[in-house]
């Protein structure tokens, strides 16, 4: 638990951020997190009464994708985030500092706020060859990591690599990457799924942190609920054409451009749990399907692997018989999809734990 | 003689460590080292070639869309495949938009805090930030009141005691030149800037799905379908209205804030025209086809290489002509480590000889990084903006030609005063400027295409992998925001056979070769002045230069006699 005992809204003030701003953001975090519009009080009034708490932000086996997401945290701003909610002390992508000084800066806050501050990690950690894959300042990613992470308060798995070693642990896994809750086992891991992870979401994961004082509740894979809970095809914009049975054939063509389901290109919104629909990317600009592609899954476990070959139709899915066609039942039984597609959402998360290599379970 | 390790270099992508010999104030010697490897070929191989791209393309998150671009169009060539102008058009708006939107994030975010001393800002007069401000741009957000806010906010920052990311600054130190106000102006834009890439990316959201790691190229096109009449299509007038907008919402800034910017911080600190000159070898591949991938001379920006410094002559490229050395890479080659492979050739063993973890020093005489030593014809090669821009200048660019001049004129320098570390800071604001333009007039193309009912994004002839020869070898290439970007593509009964990348920063931050001869980064380090070996910010400030981007770098591997290491339980 944080300690509540100085005013984060008058910290807030004194940086030029008033009240309608404020709540203004404390409205979009409740509607990201699925809460009533009547916890929009309550948010801002635990806001208002946390202090602001440090962050440190590791990349070990990364791509910087999920540092740049960050960067594109429309709200709040990435600097409200980075300045005003938190006290972001060590990030390599952006932080002033660097060698000795930087070695420093994550020294003292490991020292000085020992179970107190939060730890993200970004990228996989690699094991084989005792460490060599990934070096900082000489020290191997797994040290680091077993530092910081076990002496954090909580630690935000961001992105699918660090989540479970992502692409880097793929067949054949050259450098034995793994993620950090297997790197790191005493750590207290939140999974934001995702290639990248949605900086909406993990905003709204620091704010629930910050204003209820710990994590918000998480499915099997840890993943916050309110984010994972639900899948991707029952929330989709293109659901009524699959459910009319109008499918895009070819890239390009009629249904193409009309904005017809993309089952039959491959699309894995059926048997993928997120909330891109509803919270898009970019400021609520777009999300994959709505730009005309496919869904490859990104948010699931292992889903490089479970969810290639990407262009490939989902086959034989379950409750729809071997072999038949979602578009065949779509076109006359709209009732019998109906049902048969909450059977298949049910049936396909099973199937999706099945088809996955157990990783680290901490249900 | 010192030895100064700066582990991590922050403020770039990836995992770069520089370990450099003072003597009598300036560096005598330098490695670059890049320290994380991940082995992404290597996952790449006996998959299908269609979806290389989404792989790759995780390569880098920074440079996100470059790898994808490159990817298909390698699969592409190896297919033979040529895609519809949309396509071309589409492709041309994305990595353009993507040069300025990084270009942008570059100056102000990872490198500006090597020239800006932030705690500085609090001494400003914000009537004279003001003045100063309206003496260089016409940009709008200007007044003394608005600085006065920006200053508050630095104010409020420094007496919290929690400074977060500049916590652990540079700050004071003497290499700092410029005066308060100036300092304050860019603290201002420094915050405006974020706000600024944020939005402008929205474009990469429209035609890409999200960014990063967008979601819609294809083999053979793009997926973003267009239609003049449908809500429903990805590119329809509602959406190209709010591409060009974003567009010339951007060529607004980089006009009025980012050159503005660049030219009055280069203005005080005109020494740096003079350190960081490097290997005076510059290569492009040349991009942005007006016709299409297979007509380089209709690309926007030219293909060529520079030698010696010498801007008279243009030398035509090709890519049979790139070759890799492993001498001083943790890699080995079955026969020996002193030749050069071309990338079809291409053989990589990772071999990791370096000190066991933790360690103080790498063994710098020995192998000393995870990037292996591209070369040209054996030559050491600089890419990226400066590369692009020198090649375009010398070859007459009509848009890039003018642009560069106005540039030196305002500074009153000479053109070798580009050959330097404040060289490639101008270099990049140009290519910003130029292509911040291209952007919106490729927007506009694209809606005379929408307008004129020709809708076609994708050539799905050999989208069915039946159509395939049995066996395929492609080039794809991109002038990524960093440089040169190669993807090398061998496929086999419809999968995956080999795969290799070469790319900016392998080019720009790697080692030694066999015959000694330094990287880029190291070339570019010689001579660099440092004031206190405790605080070498002049560095950082000519690494900076180049925009490292270490993931990019760091990922080759291929599996002839690679041992592999099953850590992971199953």
């Amino acid at each position: 638990m944080l300690p509540l005992n100085e005013s984060f809204f008058g910290a807030l003030q004194q940086k030029g951020v008033n009240r309608r701003r404020f709540m203004k953001f404390c409205a979009a975090m409740t509607a990201t997190l699925a809460l009533p519009p009547r916890y929009v009080a309550q948010v801002a009034s635990a806001l208002e009464k946390t202090r602001k708490p440090v962050l440190v932000w590791l990349q070990f086996q990364d791509c910087a994708g999920n540092s740049e997401a960050i960067l594109r945290s429309s709200n709040p701003p990435v600097l409200d985030v980075v300045l005003d909610l938190l006290s972001w002390e060590y990030h390599e992508i952006v932080m002033a500092g660097a060698g000795h000084q930087a070695e420093a800066a994550l020294n003292r806050v490991v020292k000085e706020e020992k179970g107190k501050y939060l730890a993200v990690v970004e990228g996989s950690i690699p094991l084989a060859d005792d460490g060599v894959y990934c070096t900082v300042a000489g020290k191997t990613a797994l040290s680091i990591a077993k530092e910081v992470c076990s002496n954090a308060a909580a630690t935000i798995a961001a992105g699918a690599c660090a989540w479970y070693g992502g692409l880097v642990a793929a067949s054949p896994n050259p450098t034995g990457a793994v993620g950090i809750s297997e790197a790191v086992p005493e750590a207290k891991v939140i999974n934001l799924g995702g290639c990248p992870q949605n900086p909406a979401n993990t905003a709204a994961v620091l704010v629930h942190y910050l204003t209820f004082g710990e994590l918000p509740a998480v499915d099997q894979y840890n993943r916050p609920l309110f984010a994972y809970g639900r899948v991707i095809h029952d929330q989709c914009e293109r659901r009524a054409h699959y459910d009319a049975g109008r499918y895009t054939q070819e890239w390009g063509d009629e249904g193409h451009r009309k904005g017809w389901c993309l089952y039959k290109m491959g699309c894995k919104g059926p048997q993928a749990t997120f909330n891109c629909p509803s919270v898009r990317f970019n400021d609520g600009t777009s999300w994959p399907v709505k730009a005309g592609h496919g869904c490859v899954g990104c948010g699931g476990y292992n889903f490089w692997e479970t969810k290639s070959p990407f262009y490939e139709r989902l086959p034989n899915v379950p409750g729809f018989g071997v072999d038949v066609s979602a578009g065949k039942i779509g076109i006359g039984i709209t009732a019998a999809v109906a049902g048969a597609t909450v059977v298949h959402g049910i049936a396909s998360a099973v199937r999706d734990r099945m088809r996955t290599t157990p990783g680290p379970e901490k249900p | 003689m010192a030895r100064i390790v700066v582990d991590p270099v922050t403020r770039i992508e990836g995992h770069l460590r520089i370990e450099a010999e003072v003597n009598g104030g300036a560096v005598t010697d330098a490695w670059s080292s890049g320290t994380m490897f991940r082995g992404i070929e290597l996952i790449l191989r006996g998959r299908d070639p269609r979806e290389a791209w989404i792989w790759t393309q995780r390569i880098c998150g920074v440079c996100t869309t470059v790898h994808a671009l490159t990817s298909v169009r390698a699969v592409e060539d190896a297919l033979g495949i040529e895609v519809p102008t949309n396509a071309n058009l589409i492709r041309n708006i994305i990595g353009a938009s993507q040069y300025v939107q990084d270009h942008v994030i570059h100056f102000y975010h990872l490198h500006a805090l090597d020239w800006v001393d932030v705690t500085l800002a609090l001494k400003a007069d914000p009537g004279k930030t003001s003045q100063l401000a309206e003496s260089i741009s016409p940009w709008p957000k200007s007044s003394r009141n608005y600085f006065k806010a920006i200053q508050d906010r630095v104010k409020a920052l420094v007496g919290s005691k929690q400074l977060s990311l500049f916590s652990s600054g540079y700050w004071g130190h003497p290499a700092y030149h410029l005066p308060p106000e100036a300092n304050l102006l860019a603290v201002a834009h420094y915050i405006e800037a974020l706000e600024f890439q944020k939005d402008y990316i929205r474009i990469h959201a429209v035609l890409g799905g999200k960014n990063p790691h967008l979601q819609t190229y294809l083999v053979g096109g793009m997926a973003t379908s267009m239609d003049p009449n449908e809500p429903g299509a990805t590119i329809n007038p509602e959406r190209i209205t709010f591409l060009a907008e974003l567009a010339s919402k951007a060529q607004a800034f980089v006009d009025q804030v980012y050159v503005p910017d660049v030219l009055a911080v280069a203005s005080f600190y005109k020494d740096w025209f003079g350190y960081g000159e490097g290997l005076g070898n510059f290569l492009s591949y040349g991009d942005y086809p007006q016709g299409g991938v297979k007509d380089p001379a209709r690309f926007y920006l030219q293909r060529g290489a520079i030698f010696g410094h010498d801007l008279s002559k243009v030398h035509p490229v090709d890519p049979a002509n790139v070759s890799e050395y492993v001498t001083h890479s943790w890699y080995e080659y079955g026969d020996g480590d002193q030749a050069a492979k071309n990338p079809y050739q291409g053989e990589t063993k990772p071999k990791y000889t370096g000190p066991k973890p933790p360690f103080e020093h790498l063994e710098v005489d020995q192998k000393y990084s995870w990037l292996k030593a591209p070369r040209y014809q054996d030559h050491p090669m600089e890419v990226g903006p400066l590369s692009r821009m020198l090649v375009a200048y010398a070859s007459g660019h009509p848009d890039v030609k003018p642009a560069v001049d106005a540039v030196l004129a305002h500074l009153n320098a000479p053109a070798t005063a580009l050959f330097s570390t404040l060289g490639r800071v101008a270099a990049r604001a140009v290519e910003a400027k130029v292509m911040a333009g291209q952007v919106s007039k490729w927007v506009a193309e694209l809606g005379d295409k929408l307008g004129h009912g020709d809708l076609r994004i994708h050539d799905g002839e050999k989208w069915d992998p039946d159509t395939w020869p049995k066996e395929a070898q492609g080039w794809g290439f991109h002038e990524a925001p960093r440089g040169s970007l190669g993807h090398w593509v061998h496929i086999e009964d419809k999968k995956i056979k080999n795969y290799q990348c070469v790319v900016p920063t392998t080019w720009n931050a790697g080692p030694r070769d066999a015959k000694g001869q330094r990287g880029a980064y190291e070339a570019a380090l010689m001579k660099t002045p440092i004031a206190d070996p405790e605080r070498p910010v002049e560095i950082l400030r000519t690494v900076h230069s180049f925009d490292p981007c270490l993931a990019c770098a760091v990922h080759v591997v291929d599996a002839r006699g690679r041992r592999f290491t099953q850590v992971k339980a199953s």
